[in-house]
């Protein structure tokens, strides 16, 4: 069988795939984002920008440097997710009170970001080639696979899954479960809400930049990025609910999925189908498919 | 919603409650706006009214409503489209065009905002600005829009075939009149009883709902009116700039009126004109170095909200000693609410 309902089946695996890994990438912020709303009360507008900075600060170790892209998948992330503890201790941790004040201050951070790497590196985007030992590909008979993809995949899905267990299985991930539950309960068990509300927003940093330095071979590194692709993931976070975290990982993968076969079988709504979805969705469903919250 | 923000409208309730303090300022306005073009160049006052008038519509929604959208984008591109595209092809004129544009706004606000009023607070936000997006993509696709050109040019037909809109001075007083026109009308909202309701809403739902008010009609509606209100600016832009283009439904125009709406200081009657101004104006001398717009714009996103996040008029309001002084600060120090 070469062809389904008159599309080669080649271009619907290759589809496939490309949506795969948008979806991995939708899965890693939206639970970063849900992470970080569970426990500081505030969205991250800055989410986008910061793995935009990913893919940049890769770039320009590669460039400035000869950094490697392995070091910078360990390098970059470190030193994002730097900014992002000092950020939350001086800024978004003073105006958590109110989640729509968190939202607009890191809509603010999302726009310096964006403004200052636009004014030093441009707007054209810059281009980062695959690493040596990961270009070429396989043949798998229906559908020509790129080793580098196969990679992101494979790093990205491994990735959410540690998250997932992370959370979901230490001691420390306990804490912060108990700390998003109740945090002043949390507080009066002696554990220090304050340090791991930072921690926990630096750590999210750190995996949206690891997104960033992932995905900066296969996109152009543009200021734009991840603005473009944040918005997108607020859909899906509408879409999941915000209430439980392999629910945001189902729903980032499934939506991405649901794009690639959009692109495949009518292009014009490969834009769009995940904004519809939302729109079905909220009307069916309004707390969202795996959603516990109810705003 | 938070104290701040609501007792900044409870504040500007409270003083612009009693008519005589209304006919002063709407008289106030009325001259200044006569007498500016004397003093600035009448094109950028024309800019700033416009805009002034999209952040009064945005106001009504986020200083009485509560409700911070973060896609109001979608209603000022839109009816800027609809106008630009009417005059061009249509020739239709300005009186007809720019209520075709607010009647689309106000459609398009209706089902936004049937979806987006299904949740709450940061989700709200979050599916309106989804939503905008999607009307965004619409814009770059559809073949109407012209894509990443717009649609630009054609003649500036004479309003009613009376009123001349084809030079500055023209254009910007017929620019000011709409303005006027369209802050009477949201004064009006607030002061009517739907908006009294509207705020009780925004300050106590359950309690709204327990009262037999259906929250969801009035959330809906006041959502419309905002939209609508929001086409008339970008309908109204489009008509005197002549210029319809992808920037006017992109997110970082919703982002531009939510920033105008909290300098000036949200649900304040006289912060929609000084937030734009100070805008405008910062986008008007920044304009030559690029990048550094969007710097700015972003550095007062924060500085604002940690610093002032009561805005120019609202901060300037609740220093006036004296009259409703103790009644404006009981409102700010109310407990918040959670939402």
């Amino acid at each position: 069988m070469s062809e389904l309902f008159g599309v080669p089946m080649t271009a619907l695996a290759g589809q496939l795939m490309l949506g795969i890994i948008n979806g991995a990438f939708y899965a890693i912020l939206s639970l970063g984002l849900a992470v970080v709303f569970g426990l500081l009360n505030v969205i991250n507008f800055a989410h986008g920008a910061q793995y935009m900075l990913g893919a940049l600060v890769a770039w320009a170790l590669l460039n400035s440097w000869g950094i490697s892209y392995w070091w910078s998948l360990l390098l970059a992330p470190m030193a994002v997710g730097a900014i992002g503890l000092v950020l939350e201790k001086f800024l978004i941790a003073r105006v958590a009170y109110d989640h729509r004040y968190g939202m607009l201050v890191t809509y603010g951070l999302a726009l310096i970001a964006q403004g200052l790497v636009r004014d030093h590196f441009g707007a054209a985007g810059l281009p980062y080639s695959v690493p040596e030992a990961l270009r070429g590909g396989v043949d798998l008979g229906f559908v020509f696979a790129p080793y580098y993809r196969v990679w992101v995949v494979a790093a990205s899905l491994t990735l959410c899954v540690l998250t997932y267990l992370c959370i979901e299985k230490t001691p420390l991930g306990a804490n912060l479960r108990a700390a998003t539950e109740n945090g002043a309960l949390a507080e009066c068990f002696g554990i220090n809400v304050k340090l791991l509300s930072t921690l926990t927003y630096g750590a999210a940093v750190a995996l949206a930049a690891f997104a960033g330095v992932l995905a900066a071979p296969m996109y152009s590194v543009n200021p734009v990025m991840g603005a473009d692709l944040i918005i997108v993931v607020f859909a899906v976070v509408v879409i999941g609910g915000m209430g439980s975290l392999s629910g945001a990982v189902v729903a980032g993968l499934g939506l991405g999925i649901a794009e690639g076969l959009t692109k495949t079988f009518y292009p014009p709504a490969s834009n769009i189908v995940i904004f519809i979805i939302m729109a079905v969705v909220l009307t069916l469903r309004p707390a969202g498919l795996f959603g516990r919250d109810k705003g | 919603m938070n104290s701040l923000l609501r007792g900044n409208a409870m504040a500007s309730k409270l003083r612009g409650a009693a008519p005589s303090g209304t006919w002063q300022l709407f008289a106030g306005l009325t001259f200044l706006l006569l007498i500016s073009p004397w003093f600035l160049y009448p094109l950028f006052l024309t800019k700033v009214l416009c805009f002034a008038l999209f952040a009064t519509a945005f106001n009504l929604l986020i200083g009485f409503g509560g409700l911070m959208s973060f896609g109001h984008a979608a209603f000022f591109g839109i009816a800027s489209y609809i106008a630009a595209y009417c005059a061009r092809t249509w020739g239709v004129p300005p009186e007809l065009a720019i209520p075709l544009a607010v009647a689309g706004a106000a459609v398009l606000g209706v089902l936004i905002g049937a979806l987006a009023i299904r949740r709450q607070g940061v989700y709200f936000s979050m599916i309106t600005l989804a939503l905008a997006q999607m009307v965004y993509f619409l814009c770059v696709q559809l073949p109407f829009t012209g894509g990443e050109d717009g649609i630009q040019g054609g003649v500036r037909l004479p309003f009613l075939g009376l009123f001349e809109l084809n030079n500055d001075w023209g254009s910007y007083y017929f620019c000011a009149v709409v303005f006027l026109a369209g802050t009477w009308f949201a004064h009006r909202v607030v002061h009517s009883p739907f908006g009294q309701v509207i705020q009780a809403i925004r300050d106590n739902e359950p309690r709204a709902i327990s009262l037999g008010y259906n929250v969801y009609r009035y959330k809906l509606t006041l959502f419309a009116l905002s939209a609508g209100l929001s086409g008339l600016a970008g309908g109204l832009k489009a008509t005197l700039f002549q210029v319809a283009s992808l920037p006017d439904v992109h997110w970082s125009m919703s982002g531009e009126v939510l920033l105008i709406s909290l300098i000036g200081g949200v649900g304040t009657q006289l912060g929609p004109l000084v937030g734009a101004f100070v805008v405008i104006a910062i986008e008007h001398y920044l304009a030559p170095f690029g990048s550094w717009v969007t710097i700015t714009q972003g550095v007062a996103f924060i500085a604002v909200v940690v610093l002032f996040p009561k805005g120019i008029v609202g901060s300037w309001g609740s220093r006036v000693p004296g009259l409703f002084r103790s009644r404006a600060q009981a409102a700010v120090h109310s407990p918040p609410k959670q939402d």
